[in-house]
């Protein structure tokens, strides 16, 4: 569960939790345009740190680093999946260049995670919903997935509840074989999803009591605007990808193995 | 025999939720656990099974700390009915959830049996035996957890919130049933904001706030004490604010019993005639 954890919003005020959710996104995008343009071990060093600053910047290292804990574990099947392939293909040699290949590609899987992590953490699923709805997707589905958003916490919690009920119960979670281990947890997703969909259906209820949908077009109490910040971004943005694709183009990436 | 020892709880988002809390239930007692939301009660009471160990202090449960014993095992003593039945109920009938912790608790096929029957004649329930539980209202759905549990005969029964959702009838019942299982000689321990209730039951009553015990003793004092109840955000039962305006013409002010009440006016009306 410690990758959830990484992506889970906590409210702070930050330069860069006050961003544009729209602005972080293209550069996330960026990010993950850039990584995959390079299978190279430096420049995906380089993508690497990239988002350090952003992260000191709005205070969550905690949260971060749990997240790249939470990912470590597929970093290292990654990388022991591109060795072994990489030995068995090249006749059963392991190389320096094929070592690094496979932590370049590890890496890039790396940066792809950081940096959404980044993202997540520092945006509201609020600021998530107005973003979605300003870049003109039906309000319809932009609520429905703030509200998924939102509600996975409520859903851990209560999960956690049903658990100790069933303990209670005298339920043991880890006793048994396989198969009945997997039967051992129908006690709790069946309350689960029926207290899920009670909810959901309750949420309905209320919603339209509120006059969801009443009128075809709704007005927002807040409305996101881009600020200086917001072009600061862009800029680093643009000039990321600028460079990229240059250095792609016409500058021949060097390997470490090389100079060994 | 509950024994609590400078108890420290915190949860592992961060939030201290019990703060060097100390307590003995003995065996045959009827403790009512009171407080404002998040006071810390239900985190409390969570420990008496062992869903919850102790950050720091101690929980001895009839001797053993809960720290070397599994939840099943301390469970088979300690019956737990949970706040909202909801987050239990999942079998078809209600006679399989019965049977659910029987089960697991390993009785046979034959004590199963009587044991359901038992259970749901004791709360009324008998006519739903084979009832989907989704089907059932609200306050039946909580009768059926509370069935669920009293199955297996624990010695102790821990009941967070159980008079919520319940018409007035259905508490009085409860009522009577926790009685009944006093004279059994088993221990009661309730969770509840319910002020009413407590005042009708007349239990030990078990005052908590942030995290820490600000009261403890017989719900007659405890419950007509003002500036004590103010700390826990609890208004005095409503027996008692009566009594406490008619203090000025002597009559005593640590009345929270509807038949007590009923003796003392009438005697102080005799006085009166005379």
């Amino acid at each position: 569960m410690s990758v959830f954890d990484g992506l889970k919003f906590r409210r702070v005020y930050s330069p860069i939790h006050n961003l544009d959710p729209r602005m972080k996104f293209v550069y996330v995008c960026a990010v993950f345009v850039a990584a995959i343009l390079f299978g190279e071990i430096i420049p995906l060093i380089a993508l690497f740190l990239m988002p350090i600053p952003f992260v000191f910047l709005a205070g969550v290292q905690k949260e971060w680093l749990r997240s790249l804990r939470g990912a470590a574990f597929l970093a290292v099947f990654i990388f022991l999946v591109n060795i072994a392939s990489n030995f068995f293909t090249s006749g059963y040699v392991l190389t320096a260049v094929a070592v690094e290949t496979s932590a370049a590609m590890t890496l890039r899987f790396v940066v792809l995670v950081e940096s959404f992590s980044v993202f997540f953490l520092t945006t509201s699923p609020d600021h998530l919903g107005l973003a979605l709805e300003q870049t003109r997707v039906p309000y319809e589905f932009a609520f429905a997935f703030t509200t998924a958003v939102r509600f996975v916490p409520v859903l851990a919690e209560e999960a956690q509840t049903i658990m100790d009920a069933q303990k209670a119960r005298g339920l043991e979670l880890e006793k048994g074989g396989f198969l009945k281990r997997i039967r051992n947890y129908v006690p709790v997703l069946i309350p689960l999803i029926v207290s899920a969909i009670r909810r959901s259906l309750e949420l309905a209820e209320a919603m339209e009591s509120r006059a969801w949908g009443a009128t075809k077009k709704r007005t927002n109490l807040y409305a996101l605007k881009l600020h200086r910040g917001d072009f600061a971004l862009l800029a680093i943005t643009i000039g990321l990808l600028a460079v990229a694709i240059y250095v792609r183009l016409y500058v021949p990436v060097p390997t470490i193995s090389q100079f060994l | 025999m509950i024994e609590v020892e400078e108890l420290y709880f915190t949860y592992p988002n961060g939030v201290e939720a019990l703060k060097g809390v100390s307590l003995v239930i003995k065996n045959g007692e009827f403790v009512a656990i009171m407080g404002q939301n998040g006071a810390g009660k239900t985190t409390l009471v969570k420990h008496f099974n062992g869903l919850l160990k102790p950050s720091k202090g101690t929980v001895r449960v009839d001797g053993v700390e809960t720290t070397k014993t599994s939840v099943a095992t301390l469970s088979r003593n300690a019956g737990f009915v949970f706040q909202n039945p909801d987050h239990q109920l999942f079998s078809e009938t209600v006679e399989e959830e019965i049977a659910f912790a029987l089960k697991n608790f390993g009785f046979e096929a034959d004590v199963i049996e009587k044991r359901i029957t038992w259970a749901l004649n004791l709360l009324g329930l008998a006519q739903y035996r084979k009832t989907s539980p989704f089907l059932l209202s609200g306050g039946e759905r909580k009768r059926v957890a509370l069935a669920s549990v009293l199955a297996w005969n624990p010695t102790m029964l821990i009941l967070d919130e159980p008079t919520i959702g319940q018409d007035h009838q259905q508490k009085e019942k409860l009522r009577q049933f926790i009685v009944q299982m006093q004279t059994q000689g088993k221990t009661v321990v309730i969770v509840t904001h319910d002020v009413e209730f407590v005042a009708e039951c007349n239990p030990r009553v078990v005052l908590m706030r942030e995290g820490t015990i600000v009261a403890d003793g017989e719900g007659r004092e405890i419950l007509t004490t003002p500036e004590v109840l103010a700390q826990s955000s609890i208004v005095l039962p409503q027996i008692a604010q009566v009594f406490m305006k008619l203090t000025p013409l002597g009559l005593p002010k640590n009345v929270i019993d509807v038949y007590d009440a009923k003796e003392i006016v009438l005697k102080a009306l005799e006085k009166r005639r005379k």
